[in-house]
Parts: structure tokens; C-alpha cells; sequence
């Protein structure tokens, strides 16, 4: 975990972030009231199940949005600024790729095949940026060194690289601007566990080099814990724990992060790793109280109410099992 | 699995090999990327295999050769003993293709974008001449129902693009159940999913093909949950299989020093993780072009052997019951 002296303003402050889509049948709620702080140099990593809105919440603060967004809201502040007033243009000119870039997902099977490579990533510095073609050209050489990409590559097509080769490709894309916030959506999760483990290493050296923040977007436990610093986990559309890694990983608080780490699959284990009972909620229709009521195993009355936040010792915790003794 | 293979595999492949000519500028022929070189494996009614491999092993170029999308540079498929006519037309791919399923690697592209999700997954069923309009959506809610989009109806009308990466996977996989086939070739079919959906996506995959006794031959990642899904497994690096064993001998007793590495690297969840760098055997991935003489895994190796893991081929040696790995450690002494 980052020793992050109290008095540090955060890099990244997200109060009640919103964002829902419209569909046929209504409001998707994605992203329902989201909050959190990021600070310098910190790496937290975003958990949730599939389709809980984990690059809904990416989206919503890069601002690339679908065109059926229903409702978008809340309070930005980044580098000491309000995002949300800010324009798309200038959004665009001075934080998205500038200050604030993303690994979208799936990224790298996104990659244009017929350009080479080193003109794709050149593209946010050239089109953003509006740098010369070789200083573009020459910090590109240096970001492909940071993660480790041999220069020939520099001249190669994307379909004559291995999977690993092009993840580190696009993550080079998102370094080449040198932000000080880096969203990854799910970076890892279509690679073998060694090349996992060499683009984790990647991430981690630069981390320890540079000042840079993440933002981790996984489904895999067992890969985030190689970052992490601290652990949002999300269920439908919102955040129901926040926790410092240690603890999240090993006394995890919330009903549906124990049970989570507890579906964890071990490659000693000798038994089926079993799957948590039931499904989330449709983002259509959410139950009036507790979003996870329904599965959960330690429920009481309460959980017909919705429940607020609670922070206890460090975390925050979206669950009644944790409210205050003696509170309404 | 395996108390008496039937005698007919239903998958085999033989000596196979799928090289792509690389060129520069469009047309100077510069050599050949060999993703696929060398392999051959068997598959029988009923059994399911995984197939594992570094990013880049030639995974993906195996499933796609096995499905007649690419024509062998040299070797053979065979389905049920017939072999695959080495050039299909077009009209004797799409045949091929109907009878085995096929779960593409990238769910983004694999699903039309301008269908909804109830028309593309109508789509094999009018194929199977389903004509009942209720009786097909009756199959198709119990298809999302299984893959776990749940409630069914709220997926029904939406494009693709609204999806996220999991739920359209597993609309992938719902349309390749409903064509029903013999054999279903899926490659990294879950590798969106968090651990419990993936765990019940992978069940509804083994229930099915135990069912049906379909085959089933997956490309995955993940191998701490391959010991309950997969009979067998294989072990592919640079082109090769290099490693090839019922799913618990390969992962209690690996023999192949890379299938060990591979092993060796799987994290188990702990927030000292985040303190040190893992440790990885040094080197980058090989070149498929210019693949390394003798052992493909030999500069990678820490148990490499001077003269001879740089000079000779390894070739498949039987290691225990049912289980080979192409591996110098391995070779018969040559004097008994
Ligand atoms: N453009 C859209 N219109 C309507 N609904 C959408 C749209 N995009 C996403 N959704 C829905 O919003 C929810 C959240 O999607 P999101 O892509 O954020 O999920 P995710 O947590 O990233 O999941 P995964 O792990 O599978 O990628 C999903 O239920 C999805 O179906
Ligand atoms: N059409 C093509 N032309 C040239 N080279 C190709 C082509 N398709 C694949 N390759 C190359 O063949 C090799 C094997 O690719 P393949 O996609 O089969 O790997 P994979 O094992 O599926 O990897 P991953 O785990 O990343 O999906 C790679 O080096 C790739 O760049
Ligand atoms: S609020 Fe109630 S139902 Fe919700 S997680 Fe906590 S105990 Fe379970
Ligand atoms: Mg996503
Ligand atoms: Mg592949």
C-alpha cells in the first residue's frame, strides 16, 4: 500500500458519478452514484463482476460516451480542477490523452493492421499534441523502451506480433504523453500467465519510476493483487467496497467481496471452484434496497433500504452490516 | 475420459503446418511466420481438451486451420477419419464450418452489429429449420438464461455494441450451443469473465458436451480452472505441441521446463504481490520467423543442455501414462 501522507490533495476526486444509457426498455443505471479518491502515484484496482459498469465508470470519466446516454452526472475534479463544466473541446486539448489516457478494452485487437506501428502511437502526440513528426517519432522510441519493446518493432505491422507484443503496443499508445492517470481496462486478461506476469512487471517498474496513477479495471483477483494498493468492487453500478489491498484481499468486508475472494479459483485446489449463487440485478429494473440482497446470506430487515456508505477503519463499505451502533 | 478410446478420433491432425509468407512493401517476400508447425493430436467423441500456450504460440492459427479458414501449408486435418480437402471452395467451408461450432477469440468482432441479439442468435435455429417463431424463442431465452444473461429479455432487443466484453462472450457461446454441433472448437471462450460466471459458463460447457458427447477442443489461460473442465491438455509453444497429458498429471507433474515456468507463474491472491517483481523466465517470446535451432525453448531454458538442446529437435517422448513431452531431459539413453 502507498504511504500517502493525509495533507497530499488527491490526483483524482469522483463524487456521484452517473451515467446511464437509454435502451428500449429504459434507464441502464451503469454507473449509479459513484465516489472515490485517487492520489498521486497510487494504483487502484476496479473488481466487479461482468457487466457491473467497470468501463461504463471508465467512460464516464474519459468522457467517451455512447450516443444513448440517458443521464450523465456528478463532480470530476482532477489535477485540482472541475472537469464537469469543461467543454469537449476543451476537454480534449488539455485531458483526455494529455493528462488522463486509457487501454480501452480488447485494445489491442484493435490496432490498425495495415499501419506500422510506431505511426500508431506517434498518433496521440501528433493529433493531440501537435508535435513534429520526429519528436513524435522520438518519444516513441523512448516509450516502446519503458515497456520493454525491443526498436525493431517500431517498423512492424500489428499482425506480426505476438498478443503480448501488442498489449504493450497500446499501453505505449497511453504512456507516450506521459500522463500523470492511466485508466487500463482489463490489460491482461486475454494473455498467458507469463506474459501476464511481464506486463504486470512493466506496470509495477513504472509505477516505482514514475509518477504515474492507475486505474486498474480487472475481473481477475488473483492478477490485480500484483498492483493494487487499494480495491474498489463494484456491483451493479456502484461501489460497495473500498478497501486498502491488504485488507480487501485477506479480510475482505463487504457480504459479496467475501464471497468473491472466496470464488476464487486456485490452481492447487482439489475441489470445482464453485460460482456465487444467483445473478446480479438488471440495471433496468434495481430492487428499491440493498443491490445485492437478493444473493446475499447475510441479510435482515434493514437491507429492504437501500444502504448508504459506511466508512470503518480505512474502508468505505456499502452494506447495513456495517452501520454504527446506535444509528437511525 | 479415456477407459477405452473409441478407434475413430473425431478431430486428428496430422504434421500440420500453417505458415504465413510475411512481405514488405506488399510484395518482397522477406520468409515465412510459422504459427502453426509441426502438429499433431487426436481428439475422440466425448473428450474435451484444452489447449495452452504462450500469447503468439500459434493458438489461435491451430483452431482457425482445424475450422478449413486456413489451408495447411503442409499436413492434414481429418473429421472422422475423412481427411479435409487440403483447398476448400467456399460452398464446402461453410459446410465444414455448419458442423463443427466455433467460439472466436474476440467477442467484438464476432458478433453482426447491426443485428440485435435476438436476431443473430435466431439465425443458427432458422438454419436448423426451428420455423416455430415461439418455439425459437423459447430455445433463445433458455440459451441466455444458461450463459447467464438473465433476465433473458432485457438482452434480447439490444445491439451488440451495448453489451459489455463478458456479456457479449457469452452471446458467442449461446449461438454456437444453439447450431448444436459434434464438435465445438472455442477459443479463450471465457477469458472476459470473472471467476463465478466463468466457473458456471465453463460447467454449462462440460454438462453439454456430456450430454451430447460433444467434443470439445478450447484455447485457454486460465489453468486453475482447466483441472475441472479439460480430459486433456496441451501444451503449445512457438508452432509446437511440446507437451501433452490427462489434466491432472500435466498439473501435478509437468514435465516440460516450460510447461513448468507456465506453472510456476500463476499467481495465487496476496497483497505482497505488489511488493517484488515476479519472476519469469528471461527472454522475449521466439520468433516465428526465425524460430531458435534445436529446442524452440532452449534460450529460455534453465535446464539447458550446450550441444545438444541448441542442435537437435526434440521430438514427443512417452514420460508416463498417456503423457509426452518433446523435452532433450527426456530422450532415451542411447546405450541400455
Ligand atoms: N451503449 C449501451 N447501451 C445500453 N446499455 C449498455 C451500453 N453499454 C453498456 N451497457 C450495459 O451497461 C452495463 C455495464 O456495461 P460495462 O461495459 O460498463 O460492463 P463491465 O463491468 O465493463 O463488464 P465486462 O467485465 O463484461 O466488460 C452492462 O449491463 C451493459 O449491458
Ligand atoms: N494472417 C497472418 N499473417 C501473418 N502472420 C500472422 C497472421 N495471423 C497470425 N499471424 C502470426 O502468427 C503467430 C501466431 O498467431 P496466433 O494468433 O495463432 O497466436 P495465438 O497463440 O492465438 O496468440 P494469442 O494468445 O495472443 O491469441 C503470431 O506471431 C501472429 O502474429
Ligand atoms: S446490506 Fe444487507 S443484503 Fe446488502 S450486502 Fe449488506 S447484509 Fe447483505
Ligand atoms: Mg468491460
Ligand atoms: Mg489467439
Amino acid at each position: 500500500m502507498s504511504i500517502v501522507p493525509a495533507a497530499t490533495p488527491p490526483l483524482l476526486q469522483v463524487s456521484d458519478l452517473s451515467l446511464h444509457y437509454q435502451t428500449r426498455q429504459g434507464e441502464a443505471r451503469a454507473v449509479d452514484g459513484v465516489s472515490f479518491a485517487l492520489q498521486p502515484n497510487e494504483a487502484m484496482v476496479v473488481l466487479g463482476e461482468s457487466g457491473c459498469g467497470k468501463s461504463s465508470l471508465a467512460r464516464a470519466l474519459l468522457r467517451l460516451l455512447p450516443r444513448n446516454v440517458a443521464h450523465y452526472s456528478g463532480a470530476v475534479h482532477f489535477e485540482g480542477r472541475d472537469l464537469m463544466p469543461l467543454g469537449e473541446e476543451d476537454f480534449r486539448a488539455t485531458v483526455r490523452w494529455q493528462r488522463m489516457s486509457m487501454v480501452m478494452q480488447a485494445a489491442m485487437n484493435a490496432l490498425n493492421p495495415v499501419v506500422r506501428v510506431r505511426e500508431q502511437v506517434a498518433e496521440p502526440l501528433r493529433i493531440h499534441s501537435k508535435w513534429s513528426r520526429e519528436k513524435a517519432l522520438a518519444r516513441v522510441g523512448e516509450t516502446f523502451g519503458l515497456v520493454g519493446l525491443a526498436p525493431d518493432v517500431l517498423d512492424r505491422y500489428p499482425f506480426e506480433l505476438s498478443g503480448g507484443m501488442r498489449q504493450r503496443v497500446v499501453l505505449a499508445m497511453a504512456l507516450v504523453t506521459a500522463p500523470p492517470l492511466v485508466i487500463l481496462d482489463e490489460p491482461t486478461s486475454a494473455l498467458d500467465v507469463l506474459t501476464q506476469a511481464a506486463i504486470m512487471n512493466v506496470l509495477k517498474r513504472i509505477k516505482r519510476e514514475q509518477d504515474i496513477s492507475f486505474i486498474l479495471i480487472t475481473h481477475d483477483v488473483a492478477t490485480s493483487s500484483e498492483i493494487a494498493d487499494r480495491v474498489a468492487l463494484m456491483y451493479a453500478g456502484q461501489i460497495v467496497e473500498c478497501s486498502p489491498a491488504r485488507d480487501f484481499f485477506h479480510a475482505p468486508r463487504h457480504p459479496y467481496a467475501q464471497l468473491l475472494m472466496a470464488s476464487v479459483p486456485r490452481l492447487r485446489q482439489p475441489e470445482a471452484p464453485g460460482a456465487i449463487p444467483g445473478t446480479p440485478p438488471s440495471l433496468l429494473a434495481l430492487p428499491a434496497g440493498c443491490r445485492f440482497a437478493d444473493r446475499c446470506p447475510q441479510r435482515f430487515a434493514r437491507c429492504d433500504q437501500p444502504p448508504p456508505t459506511f466508512h470503518v477503519d480505512g474502508s468505505t463499505v456499502r452494506c447495513w452490516r456495517f452501520a454504527p451502533e446506535g444509528a437511525p | 475420459m479415456t477407459q477405452s478410446p473409441p478407434r475413430t478420433p473425431l478431430l486428428e491432425a496430422e504434421d500440420l503446418h500453417t505458415w504465413f509468407e510475411l512481405r514488405r512493401f506488399g510484395f518482397v517476400r522477406i520468409g515465412h511466420v510459422r504459427a502453426v508447425d509441426g502438429v499433431d493430436f487426436a481428439l475422440y467423441p466425448g473428450e474435451s481438451a484444452a489447449f495452452v500456450g504462450e500469447s503468439g504460440c500459434g493458438k489461435s492459427t491451430l483452431a482457425r486451420t482445424l475450422l478449413g479458414l486456413h489451408p495447411p501449408t503442409r499436413g492434414q486435418v481429418r473429421i472422422e477419419g475423412h481427411p479435409l480437402p487440403p483447398r476448400m471452395g467456399r460452398k464446402a467451408r461453410l459446410e465444414h464450418c455448419a458442423r463443427i461450432g466455433f467460439v472466436q477469440q474476440d467477442p467484438y468482432g464476432a458478433l453482426p452489429p447491426f443485428m440485435s441479439i435476438r436476431q443473430i442468435l435466431s439465425e443458427p435455429l432458422r438454419i436448423h429449420g426451428t420455423t416455430s417463431r415461439n418455439e425459437r424463442f423459447a430455445r433463445i431465452d433458455k440459451a441466455l438464461t444458461e450463459v447467464n444473461l438473465r433476465p433473458a429479455a432485457d438482452f434480447l432487443p439490444k445491439f451488440p455494441h451495448m453489451l459489455s466484453g463478458g456479456q457479449q462472450q457469452r452471446v458467442v457461446i449461446a449461438r454456437a450451443l444453439l447450431l448444436a454441433p459434434a464438435l465445438l472448437i472455442a477459443d479463450e471462450p471465457v477469458s472476459m469473465l470473472d471467476a463465478s460466471v466463468r466457473v458456471e459458463v465453463l460447467r454449462l460447457l462440460r454438462s453439454v458436451q456430456r450430454e451430447r458427447q460433444l467434443s470439445l477442443a478450447f484455447i485457454t489461460h486460465d489453468l486453475s480452472t482447466v483441472r475441472h473442465f479439460a480430459d486433456r491438455i496441451f501444451v503449445m509453444y512457438a508452432g509446437k505441441i511440446v507437451e501433452s497429458a490427462p489434466v491432472d498429471a500435466l498439473l501435478d507433474t509437468p514435465h516440460h521446463p516450460y510447461t513448468r515456468a507456465l506453472i510456476d507463474a500463476i499467481a495465487d491472491v496476496d497483497a505482497d504481490n505488489a511488493l517484488s517483481e515476479r519472476a519469469i523466465p528471461a527472454g522475449e517470446p521466439p520468433s516465428l520467423v526465425h524460430p531458435p535451432t534445436g529446442c524452440r525453448f532452449h534460450p529460455r531454458c534453465p535446464e539447458f543442455m550446450a550441444g545438444i538442446c541448441d542442435v537437435q529437435v526434440p521430438t514427443m517422448q512417452p514420460v508416463a501414462h498417456q503423457h509426452a513431452a518433446a523435452c532433450h531431459l527426456y530422450d532415451k539413453p542411447k546405450e541400455p
